[in-house]
């Protein structure tokens, strides 16, 4: 079971995270820490798995931004790889070659898709098409609201 | 700006552009807090708020908290938020409790009345929104909620498949929190056929929870093995585009695969039907097939997923450990990889060659390998594959290569991580000794260790490298021959001194006839580095000079005036200026006789598992391979482990010869005395035996909840008042403890609610395992009834566990807060021992951890009787005719715990002017000194 996901940019910064263990604050905010600037440190080469405390820690960057994952000692790390790879395969079919700003202005979509992949931390949906055909329907949903605010945005409501 | 789809809001892209745009922290801060004040303000004031408002603060709050800062509002507009008949809105509000609402928050109420809607929508959206969210918190509410209502989504021939695939991961959520919420009955055969679903994304989901299922209740979950096998075998004879969006990269449900390998490794053998395991072992065998055919496609993706299921395979082939055929060529495979230019499959197949060295059908395969992971060691990038790689050759040692392994290990060291060092020395240390067939090769790997890496050489290694000395004659004259040389080195690391000293003290004398390691040369040469020194090694030091005023007379000038300079003698460490006057006052006035046996030579140490190994253990949960090769499994399923523990335990309990002593502490052997404590002295006599339990006329004078009484006896009234007394007979044997406690009611009136709770923190527990016995809630008129404790010492601890007694007495509650005589002396065995061998240790136990001393006031009158009495009930043996002072107390026991013992001598002084008392405890662990000393303090 994969314990959480997170995002980070080559700066440091997270962009997104998703625990499915429970943890206080303090204590996520530690492990991140730690996480960022172990993994910052390593070299392009280098394998892609670390051990970290009990868990086992699987990363990969794509451009400017780190995923990584944490895994229990059973899971599989080159399986979780691709975990990410679809992931990253999904933000990009969304957003049309997705970088790093799509995820942060439309952090909320980059949940939802999330959502659909993996659920209590196992995957949920494998097969591309269902998690996009979900993610599509979810729009539609949307696009039918009436859009408001617009006025309220522009200072006029 | 980034696209922005759908229902996008404006508002709150201008506010993530506005906090990029800060050029500092500052400016970022303080943007952020006009934010927070103006949502605020919004949320409190304007009741007008509509859902798209609140949607966009919710957001706005939700990016914030992404940042980095705390929230501590906007949960309320949130919940709000989830019935709201907009989907965009709903959704937000479910993100927003997603990522910040805790468990136990006072809102979870309202947020499960809100999912408990959801659930019921015919809208599959909206189910799988709701799913997801019990699946994101799933606490102990949730699954309470919930229980009935998820297993039957998740079965029901109505149910959606996205539904069904939210339902069953979001059931194992909720099953890991709450392990009763899974339905039994004919519930396990419908959940176990949902591996025959036709619809892939269900069975993937379904295989996660029948895992999770399988781990808990293997027996009632056993059916799922042939499904798994039948899926699996269609899987791989499958084409590649059967599974059409389920084949990732060509490579068909790789998810799938893996958790079906994973599912079958929770049994061994996984199935008895020989059909089943054939088809198993042609699943097997495929996939070892697929892995020697060239790659479909050049994608790592495709290499990726298809060596997960090869991985995963060879996981289920060690698992069963069967079939030698299939462990060979796993291990040929995983050789292949060695050289791959992958980092990644490198350090995978090291890790996975790793179990297979342990199994004795492949541990010979492995062994082939071993020069490519010498290479991996040495050349590797990458720390982390290097660290498997010694793990590997840790692994696959044995007595064929192990000179060969250790050396090329020593050799890695020198330039080795430091972040791996003292783990390789570890590692180094327990193979050369597990695999020794000469000793004189263990010395000199144990001393290279030291001269290699000598920052990383823990006390276990060196104190080990001496028992072994001491114990092996044959190696003895090597030993003193080799430390010498070793010694000659102008730079010399400290741990290499205690060696050379401690060995030169006692076999100096092997080598003394050659002149260059005469015995003035050996002082010499120890001496010449006693100034770089801490005062540890220095006081290991001075101990060698008196022993070697023993073995060699004529040198006896140069180191008396050694311990007589200033340095030593007057040296402001207190224990290094104990030692030279008491030695140099040991060497003027006694005779060569007494020399001789005041300074015998060591007697061998009880053979024992290393304590390195349990050091390497204890670094490493669950990483060191028992370097034993496995004996192929008994066909039992995972009972395993259950009998080997209890039969571990079994062996604690009853092996004395086990124990742990410390080299430099005291190790006496267990003496023959048994049920030492049956001889117990009881000081204020045994009140609870003279009386019947409902007689009330001999307890006047028992005094309550006077703790320290039990510290010299073992049975009494412990408590009474008027409703209650509470009687305790106890008796303790080695590192093992029963204790009665007899409660009789004192009144005409039943005592009802009943309940006494031990109060023990868990941490303790750990130390002193209590285990107590229930007993009815009700107390009659009268009776009396007995409740049994059993206690057990697993290592030294302190204070005592406290019985709290809760009651009703005609209805009005009460409460009381006991100690129990469970003080940690109730462990001690008496030890008889002579002056020679006291003294011996009084000395060895000299370091600044080892003794505390307490000065106290008399009990008035000052009673010397009273308190030999005391002593004797507190569990040691008092020693006659040792202190020249007849007023003097000297007493010796061991404390048994199941780990090891602790030798513990005792001195009372008694000042008859002053009405003093001065206690001097001295025990190999600084635990029970200080622990022993406040105990017994104010006490005489």
């Amino acid at each position: 079971m994969m314990q959480f996901m997170l995002l980070f940019s080559r700066q440091g910064k997270l962009r997104l995270q998703k625990w499915y263990v429970a943890h206080a604050d303090k204590v996520k905010k530690k492990i991140t820490r730690e996480l960022i600037s172990t993994i910052l440190a390593r070299k392009p080469k280098m394998c892609s798995f670390l051990e970290y405390k009990e868990s086992k820690i699987v990363y990969k960057r794509y451009a400017s931004l780190y995923f990584c994952c944490a895994i229990e000692q059973e899971d599989n790390e080159l399986l979780t790889l691709e975990i990410i790879h679809r992931y990253v395969e999904l933000l990009d079919k969304y957003f049309g070659s997705v970088c790093e700003l799509d995820i942060i202005f439309n952090f909320e979509k980059a949940y939802f898709i999330l959502d659909e992949l993996l659920v209590g931390g196992e995957i949920q949906e494998t097969s591309k098409k269902n998690v996009l055909k979900a993610i599509a329907a979810q729009d539609v949903l949307q696009e039918d609201e009436t859009p408001q605010g617009f006025f309220e945005d522009h200072g006029l409501g | 700006m980034a696209p922005v789809r759908g229902d996008g809001m404006r508002g709150l892209a201008v506010f993530i552009s506005d906090i990029r745009n800060c050029k500092s922290k500052e400016s970022e801060v303080k943007r952020m807090n006009k934010e927070l004040a103006n949502i605020r303000s919004k949320f409190k004031g304007d009741k007008t708020l509509d859902g798209y408002q609140k949607k966009k603060y919710v957001c706005k709050l939700l990016f914030i908290f992404l940042l980095g800062h705390d929230i501590d509002f906007g949960h309320m507009e949130a919940v709000n938020l989830l019935s709201s008949n907009k989907y965009s809105e709903k959704q937000i509000g479910y993100l927003f409790i997603s990522v910040l609402v805790n468990t136990n928050s006072d809102l979870i109420k309202l947020i499960i009345q809100s999912i408990k809607n959801d659930l019921q929508s015919r809208n599959p959206i909206h189910v799988n929104l709701a799913l997801q969210c019990i699946a994101n918190i799933g606490s102990q509410d949730m699954a309470e909620a919930f229980a009935n209502e998820i297993p039957k989504l998740l079965v029901s021939g109505d149910t959606m498949d996205v539904v069904k695939q939210s339902a069953a991961l979001c059931l194992l959520r909720l099953f890991r929190t709450c392990p009763d919420i899974i339905p039994g009955g004919e519930w396990t055969s419908r959940i176990i056929h949902l591996l025959n679903d036709h619809h892939m994304g269900v069975v993937t989901a379904a295989t996660s929870l029948i895992d999770a299922l399988v781990k808990k209740n293997p027996d009632e979950y056993k059916g799922c093995v042939s499904l798994a096998v039948s899926r699996l075998s269609r899987i791989f004879t499958s084409s590649y585009t059967d599974l059409q969006d389920y084949t990732y990269y060509f490579v068909p449900a790789p998810w799938l695969s893996v958790k079906l390998l994973r599912l079958l490794q929770n049994y061994n053998p996984p199935t008895e039907d020989p059909g089943v395991r054939g088809r198993l072992n042609e699943c097997l065998e495929t996939i070892l097939n697929k892995a020697q055919e060239p790659p479909k496609s050049k994608k790592v993706q495709h290499s990726n997923a298809k060596n997960a299921v090869l991985f995963e395979a060879i996981n289920l082939i060690i698992h069963n450990d069967s079939e030698p055929n299939l462990l060979v060529r796993a291990c040929n495979q995983l050789g292949q990889f060695l050289s791959n230019r992958e980092t990644n499959l490198r350090y995978l197949a090291l890790e996975s060659m790793c179990h297979l060295a342990q199994s004795e059908f492949s541990h010979e395969a492995v062994k082939k390998h071993q020069e490519v992971v010498i290479l991996s060691m040495k050349m590797e990038k990458d720390v982390s594959v290097r660290q498997q790689a010694v793990d590997l050759l840790y692994a696959m040692c044995d007595r064929s290569n192990a000179e060969e392994i250790v050396q090329e290990m020593l050799n890695y060291l020198e330039t080795a991580d430091y972040s791996i060092r003292e783990e390789m020395v570890l590692k180094v240390a327990i193979l050369a000794e597990k695999y020794a067939t000469d000793f004189t090769w263990y010395v000199d790997v144990i001393l290279n260790l030291i001269r290699i890496a000598g920052d990383y050489v823990s006390e276990e290694v060196w104190y080990r490298v001496i028992q072994i000395v001491i114990n092996r004659e044959e190696v003895q004259g090597y030993a003193a021959k080799t430390v010498f040389e070793a010694l000659q080195a102008p730079a010399c690391h400290e741990n290499m001194v205690k060696v050379g000293g401690y060995i030169l003290g006692e076999f100096g004398n092997l080598i003394a006839g050659d002149s260059r390691s005469a015995p003035m040369v050996q002082f010499k040469i120890l001496h010449s580095k006693y100034h770089l020194c801490s005062s540890m090694t220095r006081a290991l030091l001075l101990s060698t000079y008196i022993k070697f005023i023993n073995l060699f007379p004529e040198i006896r000038g140069t180191i008396q005036d050694v311990f007589r300079q200033d340095s030593n003698i007057r040296s402001a460490d207190a224990e290094l200026q104990q030692r030279a006057s008491e030695y140099l006052q040991l060497s003027i006035v006694a005779s060569k006789d007494v020399l001789a046996t005041v300074l015998e030579e060591m007697p061998s140490f009880p053979e024992r598992e290393s304590s390195i190994l349990a050091v390497l253990k204890k670094k490493k949960p669950g990483r060191v391979p028992e370097t034993e090769v496995r004996d192929s499994k008994s066909p039992v399923p995972n009972h395993n482990n259950a009998q080997t523990q209890n039969h571990a335990t079994t062996n604690n309990k009853i092996s004395f010869s086990n124990h742990t002593s410390d080299l430099l502490g005291l190790s006496t052997p267990p003496s023959q005395q048994q049920n030492s404590q049956n001889t117990l002295i009881d000081v204020l006599g045994d009140i609870y035996n003279n009386q019947s339990s409902s007689s009330s006329s001999a307890v006047n004078n028992a005094k309550n909840s006077d703790d320290s009484r039990f510290l010299f006896k073992n049975n009494g009234v412990l408590f009474e008042n008027e409703m209650i007394q509470i009687g305790v007979k106890s008796e303790f044997r080695q590192n093992l403890g029963r204790l009665g406690l007899f409660y009789g009611n004192k009144t005409q009136v039943p005592l009802t609610n009943f309940q006494p709770v031990l109060q023990w923190p868990a941490e303790e527990g750990k130390k002193l395992n209590v285990q107590i016995k229930a007993v009815d809630s009700t107390l009659d008129a009268g009776a009396q009834i007995q409740q049994m404790l059993t206690a057990e010492c697993v290592d030294s601890y302190a204070d005592s566990p406290s019985l709290q007694l809760a009651f009703r007495y005609n209805g009005t509650p009460q409460n009381f807060t006991i100690k129990l005589p469970l003080t940690v002396n109730k462990f001690f065995e008496p030890t008889e021992m002579n002056a020679e061998s006291f003294f011996a240790r009084w000395k060895n136990l000299g370091g600044e951890k080892q003794r505390a001393q307490k000065v106290f006031k008399a009990q008035i009158p000052l009673d010397l009787q009273g308190a030999k009495n005391k002593l004797s009930g507190f569990g040691m043996q008092i020693l006659e005719s040792i202190d020249p002072n007849p007023d003097n107390l000297v007493c010796a026991g061991i404390i048994h715990t199941q780990s090891h013992q602790v030798g513990c001598l005792l001195r009372l002084e008694p000042n008859k002017q002053a009405q003093m008392f001065r206690l001097t405890v001295r025990a190999s662990k600084e635990q029970v000194t200080t622990e022993i000393c406040n105990l017994l303090v104010d006490q005489f």
